[in-house]
């Protein structure tokens, strides 16, 4: 799995000698996971590399709660939070953004997906901590006052969903991928949202609705 | 007066038209508020502590470490000591705390002891699973076997099976509950608003809680996936009122992944050895069947074989093999899916053995299947020409030379889909807006949509008019989503309703008209003469003669306008690499009847929807149990597989409607076509390499042990 946040964290954990390590707060703290690890367009890791690392209360924080600066749709918000906070859950349990879903809580299938600095990724392995000095966009974000974002209008015009559960992930994993890839084909595309899962079936309406949005955003020009 | 039934083609505005969802904005923006969403005031979130075993005694519960611990405000026993668990993930312990990381710590530290007991988890084996864990049903005979036997020609046999899988919702079980004196708020994700805040007073009475049925509010305006797993307030439900009750606080308790995975979603397995003869000319006679199947700890009921195809002459015997997994719940179609897998790969390995082309097979015996031999004839040649099936069917094997083979595939279904009893009130109001309000939900069908586009319909107003009302127990009670039930239990309540409002109103208008109420018409914004269409006012207008009061019409789910009962035939090309197993779907073509079809385009994602389902079953999705420590190995997302966007080939999906269809009223279709794909994709895989796959779901090492018998027994 992608990951530049090993060194940093397992210095800080080493340091503390942090008991009660489970499975969980293990795969927890195994990083940024990035949307679609297959599709090198989308990986987080240089974005994250590019950017200073924060410096946190000193250098070593936790178990207890710690002030943590998020930058979320462009405001800053600044929350006390344990530092094993993913970020998915700073969103939805702390800021009511609820867009985001919790699903799988693993990096499996996408639900979580939200840009950092531009780039898709997995929420719910990402630490709040660590999304500190990036540029944290949710579907909350992108959506304009009136009117849909091009991607959720081709979403609703070619059906590209049913429960709805998966599709904010999926618009904000999609967005991400027309964003970045110049030439949206309908081959590539498959390749590309692999990260992303739907239960109820809805991915031959994504794959028009995601041919039909390239368009669109591509005549607006860059990010809508 | 307008009546009631349905209007004929030629005088339809919305109905039968391809409108899009009214609630995808809402969905598609992520504003859209699932009860996994909402978050109240003073909010703990609930754990649970669950069995690791998955049959023991509970000799010792202690929760006194976990209530110690920082944010912990209430821990409620699910199963008191010296009580049995009978499936490892069961629920035993449920606690709230002040943050959801302090919950799911808290929830670790409780320590309970338990006693293991003996325990099955697989059903691989029944004649190893011994009596206690096997339950013989009854035998089904008809014609006479014996005789049918002596009369074939030729005999085909072989196995046949699928495993138990999870339902997988994406928004897990669960809800947010919150006391206010005596009432009791739930945000259930269900598919039942109308009828578990039932389940919720009894259950809370045998906790020694009262409260009146009258007190419980259930909210579910959206809900990510059931099919047909949510239909009850479950363990979790009464566990959270009650963890809501001890702290005073609304707590929110949704399952963990692997939870979900676990104990709250199961399909039952299937498993068959079949023996069934034919005459030369493809002429069925004669059907054996020894099955078995596991649903946990009950019985999932009898499979009933040959499906469809009533071959004159059958011996089927079923086994229930019980397991300590956790417990069966509805899956899309019970049982029909199991049903159609283990009877049309029969049905194809027959047509095989006698080197006839199995739709020609079908054709053959197409009179077996009763009243609806015609709709299927009508579908296989729908479905042929969108496959091209005559130009690209092969015998079986003979798809060249090289390692990708190419095979095709078909299969047939049933289902009933009669509406539910459901209530719908419609409100028109002075200023014109209207609005309909029925207790359903909408699991992500389009429920929503086709209540709308009923009422706009029947009032001649365009679909953004209407505003509808669902997803509380507020609204008029309204059937449980589930079996294909809801489109018409609340389409043709809505109906009713709409058009009783409608002729209230006709007749305050009728006067200004000057014509009797009798002779006017709804139509395109309009109140107007239905003989002399000119003479009209408009609908704001019609409305101002009203008064101040609002008009409201009732109706409830009506026979004369639904009925029940479709076929539906689909087809599929797989092409399969032999040198590493992997199947690939090149095009799956569903051909499916639902009587009237009230909006086009979102049936035809339930049927696209459906035919990705069954892409996901027929190749990637298995609960894999082991009976060494009792528990599942895969209760996550990435080795309990699921299809994801490239995996699914092209799918071509027709719906039959028109004359012949369209006057039979409205009928359900979540069900149906999830039932097909698994025989279509398990017969196009035999059909491209040359032998049966026995078992879904077709992963490679099952293509390659299948490709392994060739020559050697495996039926070819």
């Amino acid at each position: 799995m992608p990951s530049n946040g090993d060194k940093p964290r397992a210095k800080g954990a080493d340091d503390k000698k942090l008991p009660d390590l489970s499975r969980r707060s293990f795969i927890k703290g195994a990083g940024i996971a990035s949307v679609a690890a297959s599709a090198g367009a989308l990986l987080a890791d240089r974005a994250l590399e590019a950017a200073p690392r924060p410096q946190i209360g000193g250098g070593v924080v936790g178990p207890g709660e710690a002030p943590v600066t998020l930058k979320i749709n462009g405001q800053v918000r600044k929350l006390n939070l344990e530092p094993r906070v993913t970020l998915l859950d700073a969103l939805r349990n702390h800021l009511d953004l609820t867009g985001a879903k919790k699903v799988c809580d693993r990096g499996t299938c996408g639900a979580c997906t939200v840009h950092l600095d531009g780039r898709a990724v997995y929420s719910c392995t990402t630490l709040a901590i660590d999304a500190q000095g990036h540029d944290i966009t949710t579907i909350e974000g992108i959506e304009p006052a009136e009117g849909l974002h091009p991607m959720s209008q081709a979403f609703w015009d070619y059906d590209a969903q049913q429960c709805g559960f998966c599709t904010p992930g999926f618009v904000m994993a999609c967005t991400a991928y027309v964003e970045h890839e110049p030439n949206v084909t309908y081959e590539g595309l498959q390749k590309s949202l692999g990260g992303n899962i739907c239960r109820c079936g809805t991915y031959r309406g994504i794959r028009e609705a995601v041919l039909q949005a390239a368009k669109t955003m591509k005549m607006k020009g860059g990010r809508a | 007066m307008a009546d009631y039934h349905w209007p004929p083609a030629d005088h339809r505005a919305l109905i039968g038209k391809r409108e899009k969802r009214i609630d995808g904005p809402v969905k598609s923006s992520g504003r859209a508020k699932y009860s996994y969403d909402i978050n109240r005031p003073g909010m703990l979130w609930g754990k649970m502590a669950t069995s690791p075993y998955a049959h023991a005694k509970i000799t010792k519960i202690d929760t006194s470490a976990a209530e110690a611990m920082p944010g912990v405000k209430a821990v409620v026993i699910m199963v008191p000591e010296g009580q049995e668990v009978l499936w490892a993930g069961q629920e035993v312990v449920a606690l709230a705390a002040d943050s959801e990381e302090r919950a799911e710590q808290a929830a670790d530290a409780i320590q309970i002891d338990y006693e293991p007991l003996p325990y099955l988890v697989t059903d691989a084996d029944p004649q190893h699973a011994g009596a206690q864990y096997s339950k013989q049903l009854e035998e089904r005979v008809a014609g006479n076997p014996d005789q049918g036997f002596q009369q074939a020609e030729v005999i085909s046999e072989g196995d046949y099976g699928l495993p138990v899988i999870s339902h997988c919702c994406l928004e897990s079980h669960g809800q947010v509950t919150e006391w206010n004196g005596d009432h009791l708020t739930v945000w259930s994700t269900t598919q039942n608003v109308s009828g578990i805040a039932g389940e919720f007073v009894q259950g809370l009475a045998q906790k020694g809680i009262t409260v009146a049925a009258n007190n419980v509010h259930v909210i579910s305006q959206y809900m990510g996936g059931g099919f047909g797993s949510k239909f009850a307030a479950d363990t979790w439900g009464i566990a959270c009122a009650q963890l809501s009750k001890k702290a005073g606080r609304p707590v929110k308790m949704m399952l963990e992944r692997d939870q979900e995975m676990t104990v709250a979603g199961c399909r039952p397995s299937l498993h068959a050895h079949v023996k069934i003869g034919a005459k030369r000319d493809g002429t069925l006679v004669a059907w054996e069947s020894q099955s078995w199947g596991t649903g946990g700890v009950n019985s999932a009921g009898t499979p009933r074989i040959p499906y469809v195809i009533e071959v004159p002459n059958v011996r089927a015997r079923h086994t229930a093999i019980l397991t300590n997994i956790g417990p069966a719940r509805a899956w899309r179609a019970p049982n029909h899916p199991q049903m159609a897998l283990v009877s049309n790969s029969a049905m194809e390995d027959m047509a095989a053995k006698l080197n006839m082309d199995p739709l020609d097979f079908m054709l053959k015996n197409i009179n077996l299947t009763g009243d609806r031999a015609k709709t299927y004839q009508e579908e296989f040649a729908k479905a042929s020409e969108l496959m091209d099936w005559k130009s690209k069917w092969h015998p079986r094997g003979r798809s060249g030379s090289g390692h990708m083979k190419r095979g095709l595939g078909l299969s047939l279904h049933t289902w009933g889909g009669r509406g539910n009893l459901s209530n719908s009130l419609v409100t028109i109001h002075p200023d014109g807006s209207v609005e309909t309000s029925l207790g359903s939900q909408d699991l992500g069908t389009g429920t929503r949509t086709v209540i709308a586009i009923v009422t706009a319909e029947t009032l001649g107003l365009p679909l953004d008019a209407v505003k509808v009302n669902i997803g509380d127990n507020r609204y008029p009670p309204a059937g449980a989503s589930g079996g294909s039930t809801t489109v018409s239990g609340v389409s043709t309540s809505t109906r009713r309703a709409a058009t009783n409002a409608l002729n209230e109103l006709l007749a305050k208008v009728a006067p200004a008209l000057g014509a009797s109420p009798d002779q006017l018409e709804a139509w395109g914004g309009k109140i107007r003469v239905t003989s002399n269409p000119a003479k009209s006012i408009s609908w704001k207008q019609a409305c101002a003669k009203m008064g101040a009061s609002p008009i409201t019409g009732t109706g409830r789910t009506s026979n004369d306008l639904m009925s029940s009962g479709v076929g539906g035939v689909q087809m599929s090309e797989v092409e399969v690499d032999t040198e590493t197993g992997i199947v690939r779907m090149v095009k799956h073509v569903a051909v499916q009847d639902c009587g009237l079809v009230i909006d086009v385009r979102t049936a035809e994602s339930q049927v696209y929807g459906a035919c990705i389902m069954g892409v996901c079953y027929s190749l990637y999705e298995e609960k894999i149990m082991d009976q060494p420590t009792g528990r599942c190995l895969n209760p996550n997302m990435e080795f309990y597989r699921l299809a994801s966007i490239g995996d699914i080939g092209e799918i071509v999906v027709h719906m039959m409607t028109g004359p012949g269809y369209d006057e039979r009223g409205t009928i359900g279709l979540g069900e149906p076509p999830v039932i097909s794909p698994g025989a279509a994709i398990s017969n196009a895989v035999a059909n491209a390499i040359g032998v049966r796959v026995p078992e879904l779901p077709m992963t490679p090492d099952r293509v390659l042990a299948a490709l392994g018998t060739l020559g050697k027994g495996g039926v070819a």
